[in-house]
């Protein structure tokens, strides 16, 4: 039988009762979804059932205390922004997306990778696995590419993304989002999330945001309406800090 | 020092990356036709022993001489039709990015990593389904390490690659069930 949305809504209330009850009894606070998280189907088996392994990051040879570098040979100039990439303008609301790259230390992130994709106004991604029914926009592909500066920041033109359904139960729509895909100075920092908008009334049904159980942690998933980001006849605008974790080894030299 | 800021959460790859995320030549670490090239390539699968075609593995490694320095160029663009150039034939990055194909099979030439202690490669793992990323390594060669010898025999056997015929090391990543692949997290 087909699974319907209050199916999954007794799951994820479920889980978040457990969650909000052992917190309360003085379990740590979880910031990442946890790997099991059933509402969403398709992590049944696709995640680890053994615990995880530690590595002690006190070695200043581990491999992962560093990590990738980029540099201006790896973007082009008009990769930040996605409403120029084709012959004509793309349709639906200009935004522009803004905001620092941070260690949890609050110090930037600078000269880093961040990478973004996202459906169309429509919510249809240029890709060929999403076949339902909304228009495909020729002058729409929804990839960006920017490094941050020298204070860690970022700043992305684009339209602001549909909201879409998707096959985890009947009627599932996933609320408009924005895919982000950022480096910090360590591998361990990697981080592949994304990015809501305020106010979606789809925010409660969606099992992949409730997956972070914490609401704190939910809402630093959301980004903030900036009226003066915002300009005149042209774009909304939006801000959205990311802050990274795992030890790097620039905290290691520190710490000395 | 003390932490301010608590992290943004994960968020799974989902499955749409697959025209934003990978890159020309992202399995192409080691530089075209170096005499030194290894190919590491293996299958990604499920909890029921189902290849994964929509995972996208990364990977960061040292150098050759050992530097973790790494290079700019994994993705080197070019800034007249916004196309990709692919490396640059002489720098080595030190990372690579590869999805899987629809048989849940990936493949990296890359050249030997000259860390110290055992060469390995750090693997990082992201997939539709999968919330949080994963950590792993690719160990090529078996030996006293820190790490390796705390593990029971049939957990540490998943860290190490098999050398196999023509320069190649099998690493297949299992996700989950037996067999499954040992990952890490740091502290």
């Amino acid at each position: 039988m087909a699974l319907t949305q209050s199916d999954i809504d007794l799951e994820i209330n479920d889980l978040q009762n457990a969650y909000d009850k052992a917190v309360a009894g003085g379990a740590p606070v979880l910031n990442h979804p946890s790997r099991d998280y059933a509402p969403y189907r398709s992590s049944v088996l696709r995640h680890p059932k053994q615990p995880l392994v530690a590595v002690n990051g006190g070695d200043p040879e581990t491999v992962e205390l560093s990590g990738p570098v980029f540099g201006v040979t790896d973007i082009t100039e008009i990769d930040n922004n996605l409403t120029i990439q084709h012959q004509g303008e793309p349709l639906g609301e200009r935004i522009t997306v803004r905001g620092r790259l941070l260690d949890s230390g609050g110090r930037p992130v600078r000269g880093q990778l961040v990478e973004i994709w996202q459906a169309n106004a429509s919510g249809r991604y240029a890709h060929l696995r999403d076949q339902h029914p909304a228009p495909l926009d020729p002058n729409f592909t929804g990839v960006g590419r920017t490094l941050t500066d020298d204070q860690g920041r970022y700043i992305f033109t684009t339209i602001k993304p549909g909201a879409y359904p998707w096959r985890n139960h009947t009627n599932a729509w996933r609320p408009a989002h924005i895919h982000f895909s950022v480096f910090g100075t360590a591998f361990t920092q990697r981080l592949i999330t994304q990015m809501y908008f305020p106010g979606d009334p789809l925010f409660p049904y969606d099992p992949i945001l409730r997956s972070v159980t914490d609401q704190a942690a939910r809402d630093r998933l959301v980004a903030t309406y900036n009226h003066d980001l915002s300009q005149p006849e042209f774009s909304l605008g939006y801000e959205w800090d990311i802050v990274l974790d795992g030890p790097s080894a620039t905290w290691i030299e520190e710490g000395r | 020092m003390s932490e301010t800021l608590l992290p943004t959460p994960s968020h799974t790859v989902g499955p749409f990356y697959g025209y934003a995320l990978p890159f020309p030549d992202g399995e192409q670490i080691a530089p075209a036709g170096h005499p030194d090239t290894i190919t590491l390539h293996g299958y990604v699968l499920d909890g029921e022993g189902k290849p994964i075609p929509d995972a996208l593995l990364e990977f960061w490694q040292a150098a050759p001489d050992g530097s973790l320095r790494g290079a700019p160029g994994s993705l080197r663009r070019d800034p007249v039709t916004g196309g990709h150039l692919g490396r640059n034939g002489t720098d080595f990055t030190g990372f690579g990015r590869v999805p899987t194909d629809a048989d849940g099979h990936y493949a990296l030439r890359t050249l030997p990593p000259g860390n110290a202690g055992l060469p390995y490669l750090s693997v990082c793992v992201f997939a539709r389904g999968l919330l949080h990323h994963l950590f792993t390594r690719a160990y090529l060669a078996d030996g006293a390490d820190t790490l390796l010898d705390a593990l029971p025999a049939e957990r540490r056997a998943t860290l190490i690659a098999a050398e196999g015929p023509g320069r190649t090391y099998r690493f297949d990543i299992r996700l989950q069930g037996e067999g499954e692949t040992v990952f890490l997290e740091f502290q």
